[in-house]
């Protein structure tokens, strides 16, 4: 699934990106980066303008700014057009398919596809998720909140993205199934998928990432490796919890 | 002769033609939230395109089977032409706008509709070539013609069809998605205004067949003839549980019967002071009764915020 970029251009750049809603500035201009095969995390308290960040870049809110993806701009592009370009986003609150079935919600995942490898994709993907194989016919919104992240996580990958964006993953999950969730993401990394997460479980994005930026009123206060931040006394005092 | 049994198929025959145009309503409602209140006039578009097609086409001496399948033809293309250009003309501009905008919009469309319809054909009644076989037959003692047959027959594998297409396709499984989160299925690449297109364009084609349906079953037809059926199919959607397709369908089919129950007994039951001209009466009754005891309809899963 990784692609290498001749140009040498980040996968993924994004410079002063604005998004208001409702006459209040939630993102006030950020730049960041993310290259190819990284897994780099946004980590902040709630209301810090994490999730605007992520669906502007999925394009589910109009923004400011320029978001250069693979070589291309895309602020202006239709969101129905980013899944083809590999950008995949797996929404806050998972946003899985309640009244469609387990296989339905995976077969939406491919759905912009023509390909002839769905069926072998989707045999990885019950592979690393054994649990949606087993409630393949049942329909999503009856599925825990776990097994619907580990869905919501498995349509996504059906899209064969190259560019994961994850919305608060562990949001309302058991400590166990957050381990479980943070598993798969690591395993979906080490195949080669480029990685933005966004949590407010700072330790945990800092322990699976390599690099981190902390959001702060819709700024980027701080940039730098996962374990210069875990190891940043402000970062350990404001979201850590020392 | 049976006259319980009678109104019974009366019922059914009735039903399956709300059924269908009730299809169109909870289709689009069930995708945009909207009411689409012009959905009754496109029924009386595809009635009146229809009639006009076979009147020429018999003109010419084509043979009636093949005049009513090219009546019926031009008529789901002219309905179908008709769907896509209102949902783009006067609902896709709407798209973000207070909820009562569009529902407005909508009657609006209806009487521009209504209107043009009056221009082109004239207020006169307009009575149908009989191009369905004109027999009879008796089933468990009562009457039930060719036509019926045909109509009730139709509109069950019409039924059968839509629901293989949105349980089983692709297609239908993108129109699921969409109605439960346009923005969730953009991210799977849906482009949802295609979708909300094709929805119309799917309603409508049903509301054209409906329309020769009413017309074959009644042998007349006229400009005004789509608002007080597309009112009852609404009311059947609304009994049903609007947005639900196998709603839409039971709820027809209901709406019908209890209609053709309530016209064949509703003289003995007030003593000859209420006769069967108090027909119209029941689908509204029972579209109030519906929205006192059950305002989600008989299969709606919860009563939906939206107008």
């Amino acid at each position: 699934m990784a692609h290498s970029e001749s140009t040498g251009a980040p996968l993924l750049a994004v410079m002063d990106l604005r998004v208001n809603y409702g006459g209040i500035e939630a993102v006030k201009g950020v730049s960041f980066a993310v290259e190819e095969g990284e897994m780099v995390c946004l980590i902040g308290a709630n209301g810090a303008g994490k999730t605007s960040t992520l669906k502007a870049l999925a394009r589910m809110l109009p923004a400011g700014g320029e978001i250069h993806y693979a070589g291309r701009r895309i602020e202006a592009a239709p969101p129905h057009a980013l899944i083809g370009m590999g950008l995949a986003l797996v929404p806050e609150g998972r946003g899985v398919f309640a009244r469609l079935s387990v296989a339905e919600n995976l077969a939406m995942g491919a759905y912009h596809r023509r390909d002839g490898e769905i069926a072998a994709d989707l045999e990885r993907v019950h592979e690393l998720l054994p649990r949606l194989r087993e409630r393949a016919r049942q329909l999503a919104g009856t599925l825990s909140g776990g097994e619907q992240q580990m869905l919501a996580i498995g349509r996504a990958l059906m899209g064969r993205p190259r560019l994961l964006l994850l919305d608060e993953p562990s949001m309302g999950l058991a400590p166990l199934m957050v381990q479980k969730v943070f598993e798969v993401i690591r395993t979906v990394a080490a195949q080669g998928v480029t990685i933005l997460l966004v949590e407010q479980n700072a330790r945990l994005a800092l322990d699976v990432c390599n690099r981190g930026y902390v959001m702060e009123s819709g700024r980027i206060t701080l940039a730098d490796t996962a374990a210069s931040l875990a190891a940043d006394p402000r970062v350990r005092a404001a979201y850590l919890g020392e | 002769m049976d006259i319980f049994l009678q109104q019974v198929f009366n019922g059914l025959t009735l039903g399956s033609i709300y059924a269908l145009v009730a299809l169109g309503y909870t289709m689009v409602y069930g995708i945009l939230g909207l009411i689409n209140f012009a959905h009754g006039e496109v029924v009386m578009i595809g009635a009146l395109t229809a009639l006009a097609a076979a009147n020429a086409l018999l003109a010419l001496g084509l043979p009636v089977p093949l005049v009513l399948l090219l009546a019926l033809l031009a008529a789901a293309l002219v309905c179908m032409a008709l769907g896509f250009t209102i949902e783009r003309v006067a609902y896709r501009p709407l798209r973000n706008a207070p909820r009562l905008a569009p529902l407005i919009t909508a009657i609006g469309v209806s009487i521009v509709l209504q209107q043009l319809a009056m221009l082109i054909w004239g207020r006169r009644y307009h009575s149908v070539p009989q191009l369905l076989p004109s027999g009879s037959h008796t089933i468990f003692g009562a009457q039930v013609t060719e036509v019926q047959m045909i109509i009730m027959a139709t509109a069950a594998l019409t039924m059968l069809a839509l629901t293989q297409l949105v349980n089983r396709t692709r297609l239908g499984r993108a129109m699921r998605a969409t109605s439960e989160s346009p923005s969730i299925a953009a991210l799977m690449g849906v482009d949802a205004n295609r979708i909300i297109a094709l929805t119309f364009v799917i309603g409508s084609g049903l509301a054209a067949l409906a329309g020769v349906m009413v017309s074959a079953n009644y042998g007349i037809t006229h400009y005004h003839m789509g608002f007080l059926l597309g009112l009852k199919a609404f009311t059947a959607a609304v009994l049903g549980g609007i947005g639900n397709l196998a709603g839409a369908m039971v709820g027809g089919v209901l709406l019908g019967v209890i209609e053709a129950l309530g016209a064949g007994y509703i003289g003995d039951l007030t003593g000859g002071v209420f006769g069967s001209n108090y027909q119209d009466v029941f689908a509204f009754f029972v579209l109030i009764v519906v929205l006192i005891f059950r305002p989600s309809g008989l299969m709606g899963e919860k009563v939906s915020e939206r107008a």
